[in-house]
């Protein structure tokens, strides 16, 4: 497969009072394994569900219960890795990260510090056709996650419920070479795209199965190259951490909003603190989350209730021969094999769905013209009428069978589009609509010359002016085809037109 | 004390099988025992209805002939286990009424082997101390006292109340938990009979924990033969504890011999310096009656032996920190009452500062302050380095004998509030027994003569991992010889 | 003496052991004389010794990923100091 060829974007750049700032950001994105059952508990992970009723007694942190590990939620992490290029770890550690908070049973999480189950990978960012962002991945490794705390249902209390509490996570770590709010966006929708690819997180992110931390921080132009030179953070601003952010756009709002408060702070001449910080979309800032303020000392040691986690790394190429075709070789492919532009191969490649959709329709096709009525007419409907891909009325099949008749030449590209309203609304076998309606193109062209003859006969006058002004044939043309009820086919009429009235 | 209830668990079982007594009757004399024996304080909640209904089904499956190994046998269980429906607080006052939903797998397959449940037993706090003077319950009093002398004495911890209700004759073996000699010494200064097994071997669900890397059940009871039964019950793999061994559990029983004829048994050189006189003879004589049972007694080292109870209050004290995080007052157990305007902050440092017990709140401290930042490497990551050199020396030496004979404890049991406000000095009397838990083997305590004083002094036999049969053997023909028969007199 | 009385403060903050400020002193000590103790260990030679993981080397078990337990929401708040409408209650967290 040959990869395409891309170009680094230039980063965001801020003009400030005094300077202008450039944007250093990482992200740590909390990807939800799709798991039946929890990371350490036979629990539940459905969303939804009453409170404190997908908890188990290990969940609760009951005194006694011990953690067994979801050997799914290791091939996942494995599988992830593997769909990031990174490099497996066959012999990883859980730790525990001790604090306290309501949600958080235990008073500890159960993570991977030091020796976490994969390693450095690699994100492609494309931007737009031929520029793209690669980011580098620190680490994977897997998480608890916490339980939900509640704090409007009382004016006093704060209300707990642990259904989440357990459930596997994926915390993709990168590095910081994310140098914008919409390469934070594209990043996180690339990273969602290689999940749901890869079938191990469902990217739902408003039920939370995705959420991202975000460092920003900001820096004079040429210190971040010094950084990558040397590898030393010095050369980069202080840092704070947006936590928890759920949506594209309110993370592009949050970081943008967040760099300039430091600029601000910067240029005023203070300093910035090392932080932890909320967003608030209402009132598009950041504030300061004084729940986290104390100074971290997590005391992370071996979680003594589990051993090293290690595998084998035949098992480990077990999991890789088993790897789907991923996203960036998909469009490269796309591109090569269905002669489709960049842009488009992006469209048909956001998802599987879609990119299986076109390339059932595509096979044996003009790849062109196969993306530009799955793209324009099928997508684009499907998005209007919020119809998921797999429900289509219209299937690869009967769109292919569309395109067939219009390569046959049996029906024009408009009464195409009829067609596709009539294989939508009422389904059925495209060559036998077109049949058993009449849709069929007229090629007699002795039926033509007939329509045309009748046209002119029927306006004498505009025959006077079109002689006089050549424009005027497209006016017949069009007569004719409303009288063929568009069967017609449409250069023929032209040629016959223009034949009969002499004009070229 | 009853003669019912002062029976070996090996007695009671052939008389039950043999119809010559009902396990109701032995149950209803270990009822009223503890009844009368409140100033031990050793039974700290008594189960009499469930017992005597568990009394009456072993008593019907035993007419009907198809009765489980431990049909009928009345056990006491150390408060640390969670038992389905029954007070279960770990001795402390931040798990205040906690009464368990669920009963640990230990304790699970007592009762599925037919043993009869007669309540829980004291112990210190969360496991954490060696005399069951740390309680919320109030200390624990051993029915041995020093002859000519009414002061008393500690039980040991901390399963104090284990060894308390087997001396006693309150129950007729009980269970315990061991993390650095818990089960061992309690059975020494009480002249009963307690194995550690192999970390791992019984697994650790439903088990109020206190170090997880150390922490072991084991049962307490009356002879070397009543722990192979009982450990053969406790001991098994269980899918839900993911350090419990996948391995088959020996018939123990069948592995007691008298002939240790073949046998090499190592002297740890280092056990001896500074060891009192009376501890020393102890030790020779035990030897001897190896010796005797046709063993091949030899000396070996175990070089780092003294930095083996320093490691354990780095590790176990950070452990423990991290697991007792739990105890919030958020799902279970004690919550302090708030002031107006109190946060959740406030409830968690009151909850704790009022439900942990002084000794508990000191290793939670020493614990989160060994595994702060700057300081991890220093202690925690060179206690476990250490750790790996003691199981080193363990294995070395085992490449030359079967089994290790060592003393239990430095010396006889000590007076209540004898080791008050010198932790440390409390800490010593693990010296013996710590050096197993960091090295995962198992460990058996039996008793094998009186000190000067009048009460029991005992021997450890300390095997490679997995051998609970072979200390077990060792162990059998040590009691044998020994012939320890004493009991407390009655005073309670 | 290793642990002065800002220490054991640290430390009672991070295990949220309220320790009333008559306390800290006597803690110091105590906390002193058993880290003063422990301090031995650095006599030892550790110098590549590999930290223990496990002490009974075994593999990790996994277990498949079926849900074999939930739905158990009266055991969970069973003992619960304040539970509400099948929450569990604190005083109000402010993040």
């Amino acid at each position: 497969m040959t990869a395409l060829a891309y170009t680094e974007p230039a980063p965001k750049v801020i003009a400030g009072l005094k300077d202008d700032w450039e944007l250093v950001i990482g992200m740590e994105v909390h990807a939800q394994v799709a798991s039946k059952s929890k990371l350490f508990s036979g629990a539940s992970t459905a969303f939804g569900a009453e409170p404190n009723s997908n908890v188990s007694l290990v969940d609760a942190a009951m005194p006694g219960m011990l953690p067994v590990i979801n050997e799914f939620c290791v091939e996942q992490a494995v599988r992830t890795g593997l769909g990031l290029k990174a490099e497996i770890n066959l012999r990883s550690v859980f730790d525990r990260k001790n604090y306290f908070y309501p949600d958080l049973p235990q008073g500890y999480q159960i993570s991977q510090y030091k020796h976490p189950v994969v390693g450095e990978g690699e994100v492609l960012v494309d931007m737009e056709p031929g520029v793209g962002r690669r980011v580098r991945i620190e680490r994977i490794h897997l998480e608890q996650d916490a339980g939900k705390s509640i704090h409007d249902m009382d004016p006093a209390m704060s209300f707990v419920d642990l259904n989440r509490t357990g459930v596997a996570l994926m915390e993709i770590v990168s590095r910081p070479d994310i140098r914008g709010p919409e390469e934070a966006a594209e990043y996180v929708r690339k990273l969602r795209q290689i999940l749901r690819y890869l079938g191990t997180c469902d990217g739902n992110m408003q039920e939370g199965s995705l959420r991202a931390d975000v460092n920003v921080s900001v820096c004079r132009r040429g210190a971040y190259e010094k950084y990558r030179e040397t590898g030393d953070f010095s050369h980069l601003g202080t840092r704070c951490e947006i936590k928890n952010m759920n949506s594209m756009r309110f993370i592009q709002q949050a970081i943008e909003f967040e760099a300039r408060r430091q600029i601000a702070i910067i240029e005023d001449g203070g300093t910035v603190d090392q932080e932890t910080r909320l967003y608030d979309p209402v009132k598009g800032e950041t504030r300061s989350m004084r729940s986290k303020e104390e100074a971290h000392d997590y005391r992370y040691f071996p979680d003594p209730d589990l051993l090293p986690l290690e595998f084998s790394q035949a098992w480990v190429d077990g999991i890789g021969a088993s790897l789907p075709e991923l996203p960036d070789d998909k469009k490269a492919r796309f591109v090569k094999d269905y002669g489709v532009t960049e842009y488009d191969a992006s469209v048909l490649t956001a998802d599987v769905e879609h990119a299986d959709f076109f390339e059932a329709v595509a096979k044996g096709r003009d790849g062109k013209q196969a993306a530009n009525w799955v793209i324009n007419e099928l997508f684009g409907r499907l998005n209007k009428e919020s119809t998921p891909v797999s429900e289509s009325p219209v299937s690869a099949a009967q769109l292919g069978g569309v395109i067939d008749l219009i390569a046959k030449g049996d029906i024009s590209g408009k009464i195409a589009k009829d067609l596709f309203e009539i294989l939508w609304t009422e389904g059925g076998d495209p060559a036998e609509v077109v049949e058993a309606r009449g849709m069929k193109q007229v090629t007699d062209t002795g039926a033509i010359e007939a329509a045309v003859d009748e046209v002119l006969a029927a306006n004498p006058d505009k025959v006077e002016q079109a002689k006089a002004k050549p424009s005027m044939a497209g006016w017949f043309v069009g007569q004719v085809m409303k009288a063929t009820q568009g069967k017609a086919n449409p250069q023929a009429v032209q040629a016959l037109v223009k034949q009969k009235l002499g004009v070229e | 004390m009853d003669e019912l209830s002062s029976m070996t668990i090996a007695e009671a079982r052939d008389r039950l099988r043999a119809r010559d007594v009902t396990s109701r009757e032995i149950t209803e004399a270990c009822l009223s025992e503890i009844e009368s024996a409140s100033a031990l304080n050793a039974v700290v909640t008594s189960t009499p209805d469930k017992a005597l209904e568990m009394a009456d089904a072993a008593d019907a499956a035993l007419a009907a002939g198809d009765a489980p190994a431990l049909a009928g046998i009345p056990l006491g269980v150390k408060d640390v286990f969670c038992t389905e429906g029954v007070r279960s607080q770990a001795a402390s006052a931040i798990l205040e009424d906690f009464t368990p939903t669920y009963e640990s797998t230990v304790t699970a397959k007592l009762w599925d082997a037919g043993a009869v449940h007669l309540g829980k037993l004291n112990m210190d706090e969360f496991a954490m101390g060696s005399s069951t003077e740390h309680t919320c319950y109030g200390a624990c009093v051993s029915p041995w006292r020093r002859a000519g002398d009414t002061a008393p004495i500690t039980a040991g911890g901390s399963s104090g109340g284990s060894a308390a209700a087997v001396a006693a004759g309150l129950c007729l073996g009980a269970t315990g938990t061991d993390t650095g000699g818990s089960i061992r010494q309690p059975a020494a200064f009480t002249g009963t009979t307690g194995i550690k097994p192999t970390y791992g071997r019984c697994s650790r669900w439903g088990i109020i924990a206190y170090a997880s890397s150390l922490d072991q059940a084991g049962p307490i009871a009356r002879s070397v033969r009543d722990c192979a039964i009982l450990l053969g019950a406790m001991a098994g793999h269980d899918p839900k504890d993911s350090t419990s061994a996948d391995l088959a559990v020996p018939d123990f029983e069948a592995a007691l011999t008298e002939d240790l004829r073949g046998k090499r048994i190592g002297l740890p050189k280092e056990y001896g310096e500074g060891l009192g006189a009376e501890m020393q003879a102890t030790w020779d004589k035990g030897a001897e009656m190896l010796r005797d049972a046709g063993a091949e007694v030899v000396e070996i080292s175990l070089p780092h032996t003294k930095y083996a109870l320093p490691a354990y209050y780095i590790i176990a004290p950070a452990e423990a920190s991290s697991n007792l995080a739990r105890y919030d007052g958020v799902r279970y157990g004690y919550r302090a009452e708030l002031a107006q305007g109190d946060g959740i902050v406030e409830m968690y440092e009151r909850t704790r500062a009022e439900g942990f017990g002084k000794e508990v709140q000191r290793r939670v401290l020493v614990g989160a302050y060994v595994l702060s930042a700057g300081y991890y490497d220093a202690y925690y990551l060179r206690a476990q380095r250490v750790r790996t050199l003691i199981k080193r020396d363990f294995e070395a030496a085992f490449e030359g004998v079967d089994a290790i004979l060592a003393p239990a404890t430095p010396g006889p049991a000590f007076g209540l509030g004898e080791m008050e406000g010198d932790p440390v000095q409390m800490y010593l009397q693990d010296v013996f027994t710590v050096t197993l838990n960091l090295a995962g083997l198992p460990g058996l305590s039996v008793p094998v003569t009186l000190a000067s004083n009048g009460l029991p002094l005992g021997l450890q036999i300390i095997g490679k991992a997995w051998d609970e049969a072979g200390i077990l053997g060792v162990g059998h023909a040590l009691e044998a010889r020994a012939g320890f028969t004493a009991k407390p007199e009655r005073w309670w | 003496m290793s642990v002065d009385n800002e220490t054991v403060r640290r430390a009672a903050k991070l295990a949220r052991i309220a320790v009333a400020d008559e306390d800290v002193p006597g803690l110091a000590k105590e906390l002193s004389s058993i880290l003063d103790w422990v301090e031995q260990l650095s006599e030892v030679d550790v110098e590549g010794v590999e930290p223990m993981t496990s002490v009974t080397p075994m593999d990790l078990k996994r277990r498949t990923d079926e849900v074999t337990d939930g739905g158990i929401q009266d055991k969970i708040l069973a003992n619960a100091p304040d539970a509400r409408e099948g929450f569990f209650a604190v005083p109000k967290v402010v993040e």
